[in-house]
C-alpha cells in the first residue's frame, strides 16, 4: 500500500490580483522506504509540492493522502500534530535552534512535540546521535560546528521521532561537494536502517543521481518519472 | 515546562544587551515604586499617627447629629449618663479597644482681665486622655506636662495673642445649655502647641472644672474618643461598635449614637487619600513602563526569530506551545526585573532608615522618616510587574503561534 497518494493536486497562489498556478493537477504515489527526488528548474513547483506532502500547506484542489490520512482536511493544530508524529524535515539552511546544543536540538521534538519520557528520550537521542556520527559534538552549539555537521544534526532531528517520511528541501545546497555526498549517504543509510521514506528536492544533478525514484517537475506539472537503483557520482 | 523555561532563559541570554536594558528599566521602575510606596506610606502613617495621637483618637462616638453641628459645640447634644453607660458596656465587650476618653467640649470666652477672645475648651479626665491621645503631653511646650484641676492648657497662638504665660491667671466664661453664664478662674498650667499648624484654639482643662463652669449636676459628655490596640483593627472595631450601638434607638425609633473613625473627623484624611491616589498613579506608570518595554522586546524577538518559529512549527510544535514559549520569555524578563528591583528597593529603604532622614509636619519638627515597606506591597508590585509582563507578551506570542510555517520558513 502506498505511503503517499496524490490525486490531481493543484496549488494556486494569489499575488495581488494575479493568480499563480504553482502546481497543475499533479498525481503520483510513493511507496514506503523509498528514496525519492523531485527535480526541476527553479519555480517548477518542487518546494510547493514538498510543503504539501509535509502538511505545511494545503492543496487548492485534489486529494493528498499521507500515511492513510487525508491531509487536506486537517486544521492548523491537527496539521502540527500530524507533522510531529509522521514527518521529519531537513532544511537547506539546517534551521537548528541556535540556543540549544546539538543534543538538545535532537531532543527538542521528543520533548516539545511528542512528550516522550526522559529515559526513553535519552536513549533515542543518544542512538540517533551515534548513528549520524555526532556523539562527540553533543554539547556544542550550532555556531560551533561546521555546515556538514549541522546538516547531520538536522538529519538526526528529523529521524529521532521515527517519522514515516522525511522531507528535505535542497538538503545539500549549502554544502560543499564532499560534505553533500556524505549527507546523502547518511540519509540513505538511515533509510536502510529505519525504513523511513526520504523525499527531497534538488536541481543538483550529482544529488539526483543518488535518488532511486526521480520525478521531474516543469512549470507546475509532473513531466517524468524515472525509477533506478544506480549510484551516480556526487 | 522546564524545557520551555530553559529555551526562554537562553533566548534572553542570547540578546544580552537588550535583556539587560529592558530588565534595568523594569528594575528602575520597581525600585522607584517600592521606595515611593515605602516613603509615602511612612509619611502617611506618621501623619495619621500625629493627628490621632495628638488629639483625635482613632474612633469617636457622639450623639447622633453632633458631628454635623460640631462647629458650634452644642451642649444640647451631649450624651447623658445613661447613654454613656451603654457606650461603656459596648466598649467593654470589644477587647481590641485599648482605652477611651470621655470629653466635654464647649465654646467659651477667654479673658486675661484686659482682653477677651473665644476659645474651644476640652474638659478631660487627664489619665484617660493621655492614654487615648499619647502625644498630647508632648505638645505642651511650656509648663509641666500634666493637666491639673484649676489649671488650663492654653493654645500657643492664643497665649501669644493674649500675652499670657505659664502661671498667669485667666478667666474662662461659658454659657451652659440652659443659657446661664458662668465663669471660672484658671491658672495657666501650660502652653500647648497645635498639632496641625497655626490657628488651633483648643484648650484643655480637667473634666471636673468643665462640669463646674457648665453647672452640670449630672455629667454630660460631648464625645468619647477611643484608641484601638492595633491600628489595622480600626475598621473592625468601628464596624463592631457601630453594629452594637446602632441597636440603641430613641423613642422615635431613630439611632441615638453615631460612630466615626478619624477619617470622617479630620480634613487630613483627604491628604492621606491624595497620597493613595499618587501611589496608584505611580504604580500605573510602572505598569506602562513594563508594558511598553516588554511588548517592544517581545515584538522584536518574534520579528527576529521568524525562521526559527517556522522551523519549530514545521517540526510539529503546537501553536499553544509556541505561544507559551514567548509568554514564558516575557514572564522570565518580568520576574528577573521584579526580583532584582524588590531586592534593590529593600536595600534603598534600609539605607533611608539608617540615614535617619528628618522632616517637619505641621508644628512638629525633626520627625524621623521611618520608612518600611509591607512585604505584601512588595509582593503586589512584583505581581503587577509579572502579570503585566505576561500580558505584554501575549500579543507577540499569539502572532508567533499563528504564523504560517511556509511563510515563516521563507522569511529572510
Amino acid at each position: 500500500m502506498s505511503l503517499i497518494v496524490a490525486e490531481n493536486i493543484s496549488k494556486d497562489y494569489q499575488a495581488g490580483e494575479i493568480s499563480i498556478k504553482a502546481l497543475k493537477g499533479v498525481s503520483f504515489e510513493i511507496e514506503p522506504s523509498s528514496f525519492v527526488s523531485f527535480v526541476g528548474p527553479s519555480g517548477s513547483g518542487k518546494t510547493t509540492l514538498l510543503n504539501l506532502i509535509g502538511c505545511l500547506d494545503k492543496p487548492t484542489h485534489g486529494q493528498l493522502t499521507v500515511a492513510d490520512t487525508d491531509v487536506s482536511t486537517l486544521d492548523q493544530k491537527q496539521s502540527a500534530s500530524f507533522r510531529g508524529n509522521h514527518i521529519g524535515f531537513i532544511f537547506q539552511d539546517f534551521n537548528l535552534i541556535p540556543v540549544l546544543t546539538v543534543y538538545e536540538n535532537i531532543e527538542y521534538p521528543l520533548i516539545l512535540v511528542q512528550n516522550i519520557p526522559a529515559q526513553k528520550r535519552k536513549k533515542s537521542v543518544m542512538s540517533t546521535l551515534e548513528a549520524v556520527g555526532m556523539g562527540e559534538q553533543r554539547d556544542k552549539y550550532p555556531d560551533q560546528i561546521s555546515g556538514g555537521q549541522k546538516q547531520r544534526v538536522a538529519v538526526a532531528r528529523a529521524l529521532v521521532t521515527n517519522p514515516n517520511v522525511v522531507i528535505a528541501d535542497e538538503p545539500t545546497a549549502n554544502l560543499d561537494r564532499k560534505t553533500a555526498r556524505m549527507v546523502i549517504e547518511l540519509m540513505k543509510k538511515m533509510r536502510d536502517e529505519s525504513g523511513t521514506t526520504f523525499i527531497f528536492s534538488t536541481h543538483d544533478p550529482r544529488v539526483v543521481a543518488e535518488a532511486e525514484i526521480i520525478y521531474t517537475l516543469e512549470d507546475g506539472e509532473l513531466t517524468g518519472k524515472e525509477a533506478k537503483g544506480g549510484t551516480g557520482d556526487v | 515546562m522546564f524545557s520551555v523555561l530553559r529555551i526562554a532563559a537562553r533566548n534572553l541570554r542570547r540578546y544580552k544587551r537588550r535583556t539587560i536594558l529592558t530588565a534595568s528599566l523594569i528594575v528602575t521602575g520597581v525600585v522607584f515604586v517600592s521606595v515611593f510606596v515605602a516613603v509615602s506610606g511612612s509619611f502617611k502613617n506618621m501623619m495619621i499617627g500625629q493627628i490621632t495621637d495628638s488629639f483625635l483618637g482613632h474612633v469617636q462616638i457622639h450623639r447622633k447629629g453632633y458631628v454635623a453641628s460640631i462647629d458650634s459645640l452644642p451642649l444640647t447634644m451631649n450624651l447623658k449618663s445613661q447613654a454613656v453607660k451603654k457606650i461603656d458596656e459596648a466598649i467593654k465587650e470589644i477587647p481590641e479597644i485599648e482605652v477611651y476618653s470621655a470629653r466635654i467640649k464647649f465654646g467659651g470666652m477667654f479673658s486675661n482681665f484686659v482682653e477677651t477672645t473665644n476659645i474651644r475648651v476640652n474638659g478631660v479626665h487627664p489619665e484617660k486622655e493621655i492614654k487615648t491621645a499619647p502625644l498630647l503631653l508632648s505638645r505642651i511646650k511650656e509648663g509641666e506636662k500634666i493637666i491639673r484641676k484649676g489649671e488650663i492648657l492654653v493654645p500657643e497662638l492664643l497665649a501669644k495673642g493674649m500675652k499670657v504665660k505659664v502661671g498667669d491667671m485667666v478667666v474662662v466664661i461659658a454659657t451652659n445649655k440652659d443659657g446661664s453664664i458662668n465663669g471660672k478662674q484658671f491658672r495657666v498650667g501650660g502652653i500647648l502647641e497645635s498639632a496641625t499648624g497655626p490657628g488651633g484654639r483648643d484648650g484643655y482643662i480637667h473634666i471636673e472644672d468643665a462640669t463646674e463652669i457648665l453647672r452640670m449636676d449630672n455629667v454630660e459628655i460631648s464625645e468619647i474618643a477611643i484608641r484601638v490596640r492595633d491600628f489595622s483593627q480600626l475598621y473592625a472595631v468601628h464596624n463592631r461598635l457601630h453594629d452594637m450601638l446602632s441597636k440603641e434607638r430613641n423613642k422615635q425609633g431613630k439611632p441615638i449614637f453615631e460612630v466615626h473613625t478619624w477619617e470622617k473627623l479630620s480634613p487630613f484624611y483627604n491628604v492621606a487619600r491624595m497620597i493613595d491616589v499618587m501611589t496608584f498613579f505611580v504604580k500605573l506608570m510602572l505598569v506602562a513602563i513594563v508594558l511598553i518595554s516588554i511588548m517592544n522586546v517581545m515584538i522584536m524577538a518574534v520579528y527576529e526569530r521568524v525562521r526559527e518559529i517556522g522551523t519549530i512549527a514545521a517540526i510539529g510544535t503546537l501553536p499553544g506551545k509556541i505561544l507559551s514559549m514567548f509568554v514564558i520569555e516575557g514572564f522570565c524578563l518580568g520576574f528577573i526585573g521584579a526580583a532584582i528591583g524588590s531586592l534593590l528597593g529593600g536595600a534603598i529603604i534600609f539605607v533611608i532608615n539608617i540615614s535617619k532622614i528628618t522632616f517637619n509636619f505641621g508644628r512638629q519638627k525633626g520627625l524621623t522618616l521611618s520608612t518600611s515597606v509591607n512585604p505584601n506591597d512588595l509582593l503586589l508590585i512584583s505581581a503587577i510587574v509579572i502579570i503585566v509582563s505576561v500580558l505584554a507578551s501575549l500579543q507577540p506570542a499569539f502572532k508567533a503561534s499563528r504564523m504560517d510555517p511556509v511563510q515563516a520558513l521563507r522569511h529572510v
